[in-house]
């Protein structure tokens, strides 16, 4: 069992090895001028992100992104409660929630730049505005689906208050949050990415842009490695955090 | 009164009717918001403007070949996602080869926002229909893929093992036992991968300036058209609930009658 193991490690890492070498070889070969060689970006990534670009366009990226994040899950597990909770106010809310979830998220950006303008708070407002909606139905349907006989026993034991929605309802409505969150998270990098694009004076997307407008493909293909990496680096960690706090639940989730 | 109020989501009608008040309320403070110097008319016009906007914007050919745009891009896109994702899925499904080979690779790209790749599809392919297609492949091949592969891993064993038993190849296994019952999660990742596919076509277009509706968006907003602005972007999100009725209605057709098998539907 534990050669076997070992075994499909190996393919793992030979194939992965394998296709890093063809893409190295692409590149080196590849006379087009959108294709720079691997060893040229790695350096041009070495150069930039270790750390010289971190603080002027790592860091704010990351700041406004947590911002936003933040406050769209705190909108949104609220409002996902209140409409949960109240099934009148989840009938008036969810034509108008569900038409302005629909709209296709970059397309707000235009609008926010006219209202508040290009500074980084229209970021922060954007990714808010459109990662609060899955978070918001993800967890008012949690809060309807609640189990009736869970909810009847801590009746029966006298849990009310803070200690119930601390001790009961949470955990109970958590994984539903939780897979909101997961929904928002991928949003809110592409949101981040594409307001630093359109409208920005420093960060990674604009970082990213700017090579490109200026034809340095290295920086280019490097910033988009960053890109990459900190989309996989960000999944990881939630993913860490998911099974940290739903430890408990068994639920296999196959819906992703 | 109280308990008539609450009588009412319980009926279809009912919830129409509360739907209705609740839409009647979000135009009525859209139109007051300006009106009242809320907020400066010329930045949010109001809700009659920029939906009578609308409607003169749908009497015109550039309106309509922009949403032909935007969903031709989104489509084909798509389409390539589907046909790549799930023959990748089908392959990582059935073959543990394959699926080892492959699998650092996948995990590492698919969390990647497909929108980082808007810089070099800009160099590729300039401002054209390539580009949103490109795009919106590389943006939904991965959930196609990850659907694929649970549904081909979910297929029952007793089915299979009596399908091998049957004499059959392992060609004819994947044709006749593994894809259909990976069906409903492929109709569940195309659900989720139209959504995404609507969003990177308008992202696309607004940044690297391909044809459609985000184009149009932002071109409104640079020459100040702010009613026209805001017109476009009531019509995207209705294209928005329009592919998520489509997709989500042929989900629900896929699924009738695997429910059972299937964890809660997470949006």
């Amino acid at each position: 069992m534990r050669r076997l193991r070992l075994g499909w490690l190996g393919v793992e890492v030979g194939a992965t090895a394998l296709i890093v070498a063809a893409l190295w070889l692409y590149t080196n070969t590849n006379e087009s001028y959108a294709v720079a060689p691997l060893g040229d970006v790695l350096e041009s990534f070495r150069a930039t992100w270790l750390f010289d670009h971190v603080g002027s366009d790592a860091v704010p990226s990351l700041v406004r992104m947590t911002l936003g994040y933040a406050a769209a899950i705190a909108i949104g597990v609220a409002g996902g409660f209140l409409l949960g909770s109240s099934a009148v106010a989840n009938a008036i809310a969810s034509p108008v929630v569900g038409f302005l979830r629909s709209i296709p998220a970059a397309a707000l950006l235009p609008p926010a730049i006219v209202l508040f303008g290009i500074g980084g708070g229209t970021k922060v407002a954007v990714i808010a505005f459109v990662c609060c909606w899955p978070i918001m139905l993800n967890t008012s349907d949690g809060v309807r689906e609640l189990d009736a006989t869970l909810l009847a026993t801590a009746r029966v034991y006298g849990i009310r208050g803070a200690r119930r929605l601390r001790l009961v309802v949470l955990p109970a409505v958590a994984p539903r949050i939780f897979a909101g969150m997961r929904t928002s998270l991928s949003i809110a990098i592409l949101l981040l990415v594409t307001s630093e694009m359109v409208a920005s004076t420093n960060g990674i997307g604009y970082f990213v842009f700017q090579a490109q407008q200026q034809f340095s493909v290295d920086d280019m293909w490097a910033g988009v490695l960053l890109l990459g990496l900190l989309g996989f680096t960000l999944n990881l960690a939630f993913g860490a955090v998911e099974r940290r706090v739903l430890r408990w639940n068994v639920r296999d989730d196959r819906s992703k | 009164m109280g308990a008539r109020l609450n009588a009412l989501p319980r009926t279809r009608s009912g919830s129409a009717l509360l739907g209705a008040v609740g839409v009647a309320l979000a135009l009525l403070l859209w139109q007051l918001a300006p009106a009242l110097g809320l907020v400066p008319s010329d930045d949010l016009p109001g809700a009659g403007a920029v939906l009578s906007k609308l409607a003169s914007l749908a009497g015109t050919d550039a309106f309509w070949s922009a949403v032909g745009s935007t969903l031709a891009g989104a489509g084909l896109g798509l389409l390539i996602a589907v046909v790549v994702g799930v023959a990748l899925g089908v392959l990582m499904g059935s073959s543990q080869v394959a699926w080892h080979a492959l699998r650092p690779t996948v995990e590492f790209l698919r969390p990647v926002p497909g929108v980082a790749l808007i810089p070099v599809a800009i160099l590729v392919f300039g401002p054209s229909m390539q580009s949103d297609v490109f795009l919106v492949a590389f943006g939904c091949v991965w959930v196609m893929l990850v659907q694929t592969l649970y549904g081909v891993r979910e297929v029952d064993e007793v089915a299979l093992q009596t399908a091998r038993s049957y004499g059959l190849t392992h060609a004819q296994r994947i044709r006749w036992v593994q894809l259909p019952s990976s069906l409903p999660y492929i109709a569940t990742g195309l659900r989720i991968a139209s959504s995404i596919a609507l969003i990177v076509a308008v992202t696309a277009e607004l940044v690297a300036g391909n044809a459609g509706l985000g184009k149009a968006i932002s071109l409104a907003q640079s020459v100040g058209q702010t009613e026209e602005m805001y017109a476009l972007i009531v019509a995207a999100g209705i294209l928005g609930i329009a592919v998520h009725v489509l997709f989500g209605g042929l989900e629900r057709r896929f699924l009738h009658w695997h429910q059972s098998q299937r964890a809660g539907g997470d949006r």
